[in-house]
Parts: structure tokens; C-alpha cells; sequence
């Protein structure tokens, strides 16, 4: 395993269809060792960016490397990285037992005792066609293949919409135990905030294929605060203090800011801000339902 | 990979096994009336002027027989457009449109490898079907076959009573394609022709459609266009003379009077595939009907067989008119079967080269 390469590295990545760019100038570094969680509106590019990580799409322009590998490269390139397509395909005509049979088959690493054990825990029937399964029984089933190839890196999309919360949780667990353990990294798009609060440890926000934010969970988290105290405007706040959102009642402001350095300020009452806020606010939304709660424009 | 595309494979291979099993055994329960009628018919021993044995062979066959022989043809023209529309097209635009191609692609196989495993042993499946149809029929057909081949190859030859039909031999265009080993090159081109559509268009009703349309169409052209070609035909030229020389005269109302067409002795090749009769002048032009065949209606209707009509036989016949009859000798049967066997498997494999290139290059979400 190279170390030193990252997840995904993508510069100047772009794809178009016609002359709508699904992602357009798309310069982002996923570390390595992490579960990273890429998150952003629909339509931000999350999908169209994992489908160039893993091959399925050419890009029209820039380069994108994976593991420090191009994503089409030859059958060892292949092995190192799982990918679970957003609508997690599998052979309908295929039973439970022909689809190990064939991670068997194509897979130089697979794991079989793995693959048979995950099966048995989910209560799968291995003589049941792909086709009369549910659609979570499908995702895990998708989810087995791609854990048993044993890959140095994991790509999911959206990979926990079409579980039921005790599954979620399941897979979950089976993330991070796999990344604690340094099995291998992951990298998931969601758009389920709280789930990759518990999970993620990287985190990367992409509105309109720009890469709003991205680092490390503890890191931005200790670098965000939610000031709320007397009026006042944006402009009077120390350079250091970027001002993410604010919103303004007639006697009250509050600001989600991001800073380096403690809040000194003694006029403010300074908060941790939560996940789902920070996501939220990067997105453009309003990151409290406050009433009188005006979104300004986004700055960066 | 070889496993999962057998695996894929699996329904529509029982399908074939079970279909070729069925005609196996239909063919062979039925094969030894059709023996035992030209064994009776004395044509084995029969050298020249067999035509009243090959009438009495033909009328001798029972409906169950003839319906089989005609069976026979249709399905092997139905064969090759099967294995485009219903093996081929669906390879991989089924995958296309259930999104199990990014199942495959992440697997630890190259898509190229992917592509051509699928391509090769489906491929190799439909040639294999294919030919062992064909073996099938033209041993069945075998003693119908040599009976037609002592007829002259005009084409249709009516044998007295007799289907017009079976007086086709072998070399015939509609006889060609359903005989010995072309077949096996019509389906590995239907086949890649298949695939390479639903790489291109990745729908498979679509894909079935414009294999079967374009199939059907270089079915057609080929027998005409490049067929006559692929070994240059045996031409005969007759110098023609009053004795040896016919003649029709047709009223032109157009023209005024009437045009004369003159054509040279019947041809007389058994077994032989018939490309062209022509008759021209010295120099290689139409015939322009001369003075003494240019007769107006009211002549024509009074003339019996009467001097006129003498008289324009005699200029005719002075004309220095030449028959040209271009025509492929019924030994070149084979020859042309296994020159264009290859042209197909050729074509077959520059589709396959496409598809595997596609597959590369294009990549579906």
C-alpha cells in the first residue's frame, strides 16, 4: 500500500454532457487513512466526481488518480479499489451464491470466508436470484462484493440511502472497525449528515464542483464557532474571523465563523457548531430556524 | 470471466442445445424417406438427361418431406438474425441498461478482457450453433441437392408438376446462404453486428432492430453486388446466326412499330449459378432493331409465321450478334462458400475490434 498517494487527487477535473458541465474545475486531494465523506446539493458534482474516480466516466478535461493510479489502470489498479455504484447493480438473473462465486472468480484478493460470513450474519438465502431480493438486501449484497475483494480503498455512493437503520448502523460499524484497524480507506458521498458525523473523519463539501471546504472532522470543527451577541455588522469582525453565515434579529447578530485562534471578544457568546450545521452552512442554507433569520449571501 | 459470461449465458444456451436436439431428431427420423425415394428414382446412376428422374425424385417426396425442405431454408435464414437480435445485441447493452456493467467494470478484469471474453465465447456459440444446423440440413438435404443439380442453372427450372422450387441448386442465391458453411460467417457477423449496436446505441430493443435491418440488407446486397465478384465468372461467347438465334418481337406503341429481342441458345449448364445473358452487337452494343423487324401493329396481326418475320431472322442472322452468358460452374460451390465464409468472419472480427475499443474509450455512467 502506498501511503503517500492519495485517495483520490483530482486537478482541473471536468465533465461535460452537451454544454452543461456536471462538474467543472474540480481540484480536490482525499487523504489516504481516512473515511471521508463528500457531501453537497444535488447536482453539486458528487456523483459525476466519484464515476471519474472509478473509471466509469472519462473526463473531458483535467486528470483524476486514484491511489496514485489511473482509475481505468490494468487488473492491479482494479483490485485496490471497491466502488458500489449509487444504485448498487447486480445480476438479477444471478443468485446470492453465484455473485461470491463470481467476486471469487475475478478477484485475486477475495475473502471468501468473509464474503460467506457477512451473507450468513445479513440472513441471506445464497439460492435466492438477485432479482427477489429488497433493495437494502441488494446494497448489502453489492456492499459484500466490495468489501471481499479487500481493497485498499473503498468508494461508495451514496451507499446507506436503501438500508433500514439497524443495516446502517451495521455497515457503519463495519467502516469504521475496517478503517480503525487500517484496513483500508473509504470514501462515501451521503447525503444522510448525521450518519457520516458518526463515521467520517475527513469531510469535503462540494457545491457546484467546488471544493467549499475540506479537512479534517476535529480540525474544521475546532475551527468553527457560532458567535451570537449585540448587533453588528459583518464588517467589524477581526480579519482572522471569516464569516461563513450570519443572520441579524433588531437587536442580535449571529455569525458562524471560522478562526484559527480562540474567540477573545468578550461581547460573544461562543458555541460549538455541530456537523450538520457546518455542512448545512457551507451549503448555503440557514443553519438555525430562528425566526427573522435572514440568509446572506455566502462568503468565503 | 469465462465462468460468468457461461454463467450469463446459461438460459439462452439450454435454449439452442434444446432447439438443435429438436431438430436433430426430426431430421434424422426423416431422413431415410428422402434417401430411399432418390435411391428409388435410379438417379444415383444417372449420368445425362436425368430431368424426368429428378421430376419423378421430386414428386416422390412426401408433404412432411417438402415441408421440411422449405423448413430448412427459412431457418436458416432466421439463424444468423437470431443470434444478432437475441444473443448479440443484449451482450452488453442489457448491462448498459441494468447498470451491472459497473458491477463488472470493478471487478479485477480489464474492461477490454471483459469485452472480448463475452464477444469470443458467445461469439464462438452462435458459429457453433450456426454450423451444426447447417451440417445438419445439408445432410438431410443431400440427395435433394444433387438431384437439383443436374438441372440447368437458369434458376428456376420447373420440373413438370413439381414445386418450382426445388429445381434451385445449390449456387443459387436463396439456396447459397442456407447450405454449407457460409452460414456459420453469417452469424458471427449478425452476432457482432449485434453487440457492436448495443455498444453503440446501449438500448437493447434498439440495438435488435438496427441489427436486424442492416442484416437483412447486406443479406441482400451481397448475393448481388459482391458475390458475382468474389471469383471471376466463366464467360461464353456464341457468335449468333440465323439457326442459332431466337427471337421476340413485341409491339412498341411507344415507338411506332415494333422492337425485336434476340437472345442466344438456352443455357445448359447443370448445377451452374447464372449471372448474365446478354445479347450484343460485334462492337458490344444493344441490339437496334432493324429495318426488316420493324413491323407495324396491323402487320404484326395479319403476319402469321409468315416472310416478314423470315425476313427479319435472315437480317438478324447477318448482324453478327453475339451471346455473352457469364455464370459460375457448380464447382465453384464451395470456393465461393468459404471466400465468403471469411469475408464475413473478417467483418465479424473488425465489429468485435469496435466494440472492444468502444468499450475502452466510452465509458457509461
Amino acid at each position: 500500500m502506498t501511503n503517500a498517494a492519495a485517495a483520490i487527487e483530482a486537478r482541473g477535473l471536468g465533465k461535460r454532457y452537451g454544454r452543461r458541465w456536471a462538474l467543472a474545475d474540480c481540484t480536490l486531494t482525499i487523504p489516504a487513512g481516512h473515511v471521508a465523506g463528500l457531501v453537497g446539493p444535488n447536482g453539486a458534482g458528487k456523483t459525476t466526481l466519484i464515476s471519474l474516480a472509478t473509471g466509469m466516466l472519462a473526463p473531458t478535461a483535467g486528470t483524476v488518480e486514484v491511489l496514485g493510479g489511473s482509475p481505468t489502470g490494468g487488473p492491479d489498479q482494479l483490485a485496490r479499489v471497491g466502488y458500489v455504484a449509487q444504485d448498487t447493480p447486480t445480476y438479477a438473473g444471478l443468485t446470492v451464491a453465484d455473485h461470491l462465486r463470481l467476486g471469487a472468480r475475478l478477484n485475486p484478493r477475495w475473502d471468501d470466508g468473509l464474503a460467506r460470513r457477512r451473507v450468513e450474519q445479513l440472513g441471506l438465502d445464497p439460492r435466492l436470484k438477485a432479482s427477489r431480493l429488497s433493495g437494502g438486501q441488494r446494497a448489502q449484497l453489492a456492499l459484500t462484493l466490495a468489501l471481499a475483494k479487500r481493497p485498499e480503498l473503498l468508494i461508495l455512493d451514496e451507499p446507506i440511502a436503501s438500508l433500514d437503520p439497524a443495516a446502517r448502523r451495521e455497515f457503519l460499524q463495519v467502516l469504521m472497525n475496517a478503517t480503525a484497524e487500517q484496513e483500508f480507506s473509504v470514501v462515501m458521498s451521503s447525503h444522510q449528515v448525521a450518519d457520516l458525523e458518526r463515521v467520517c473523519d475527513y469531510l469535503i463539501v462540494l457545491v457546484a464542483s467546488r471544493v467549499r471546504i475540506d479537512g479534517e472532522v476535529d480540525d474544521l470543527l475546532a475551527t468553527h464557532h457560532l458567535l451570537t451577541g449585540p448587533r453588528r455588522d459583518a464588517a467589524s469582525l477581526p480579519s482572522s474571523q471569516q464569516v461563513i453565515t450570519e443572520s441579524h434579529t433588531g437587536r442580535q447578530s449571529t455569525f458562524l465563523v471560522r478562526c484559527g485562534e480562540p474567540i477573545a471578544d468578550p461581547a460573544w457568546a461562543v458555541d460549538p457548531v455541530s456537523l450538520e450545521d457546518l455542512v448545512l452552512a457551507y451549503m448555503g442554507h440557514a443553519t438555525t430556524g430562528s425566526p427573522g433569520f435572514r440568509m446572506m449571501e455566502v462568503k468565503r | 470471466m469465462i465462468w460468468l459470461t457461461w454463467r450469463q449465458f446459461r438460459p439462452q444456451a439450454i435454449v439452442a442445445a434444446g432447439a438443435l436436439v429438436v431438430v436433430a431428431i426430426l431430421l434424422a427420423a426423416s431422413r431415410a424417406s428422402v434417401g430411399g425415394a432418390y435411391t428409388a428414382s435410379g438417379l444415383s446412376a444417372c449420368h445425362a438427361n436425368c430431368s424426368t428422374l429428378v421430376a419423378t425424385f421430386l414428386l416422390d417426396l412426401n408433404p412432411l418431406d417438402r415441408f421440411l425442405w422449405l423448413g430448412s431454408i427459412l431457418l436458416m435464414y432466421l439463424t444468423p438474425v437470431a443470434m444478432g437480435a437475441f444473443w448479440g445485441a443484449p451482450l452488453i447493452a442489457r448491462e448498459f441498461e441494468a447498470g451491472t456493467h459497473r458491477l463488472a467494470w470493478n471487478q479485477s478484469v480489464t474492461r477490454t478482457r471483459w469485452t472480448f471474453v463475452k464477444l469470443g465465447l458467445v461469439g464462438l456459440a452462435s458459429c457453433a450453433t450456426a454450423g451444426l444446423l447447417s451440417l445438419m440440413w445439408t445432410w438431410w438435404a443431400g440427395p435433394i441437392d444433387s438431384a437439383a443439380s443436374f438441372l440447368h442453372g437458369q434458376g428456376h427450372v420447373n420440373v413438370a408438376g413439381a414445386n418450382a422450387a426445388f429445381g434451385l441448386t445449390r449456387l443459387d442465391p436463396v439456396m447459397f446462404a442456407a447450405r454449407g458453411v457460409a452460414p456459420v460467417g453469417y452469424a458471427a457477423f449478425a452476432f457482432a453486428l449485434g453487440v457492436t449496436a448495443g455498444v453503440l446505441l446501449r438500448r437493447t430493443l434498439a440495438a435488435m432492430a438496427v441489427t436486424l435491418v442492416i442484416f437483412i440488407a447486406i443479406q441482400v446486397l451481397v448475393p448481388n453486388l459482391v458475390r458475382p465478384h468474389l471469383l471471376p465468372p466463366v464467360q461464353v461467347t456464341t457468335p449468333l446466326t440465323a439457326r442459332n438465334l431466337t427471337f421476340a418481337v413485341n409491339e412498341n406503341l411507344n415507338v411506332g412499330h415494333s422492337t425485336v429481342q434476340v437472345s442466344g441458345p438456352n443455357f445448359a449448364q447443370p448445377g451452374a449459378w447464372l449471372i448474365s445473358d446478354v445479347t450484343v452487337t460485334s462492337s458490344g452494343a444493344a441490339v437496334v432493331t432493324p429495318k426488316a423487324c420493324q413491323f407495324t401493329l396491323a402487320e404484326l396481326r395479319n403476319a402469321g409465321p409468315g416472310a416478314e418475320l423470315l425476313g427479319c431472322r435472315k437480317v438478324l442472322g447477318t448482324m453478327r450478334l453475339r451471346q455473352i452468358v457469364s455464370y459460375e460452374p457448380a464447382s465453384r460451390f464451395w470456393p465461393l462458400q468459404w471466400i465468403e465464409t471469411g469475408l464475413y468472419l473478417v467483418l465479424a472480427a473488425g465489429l468485435g475490434l469496435v466494440c472492444g475499443w468502444q468499450v475502452r474509450r466510452r465509458r457509461v455512467p
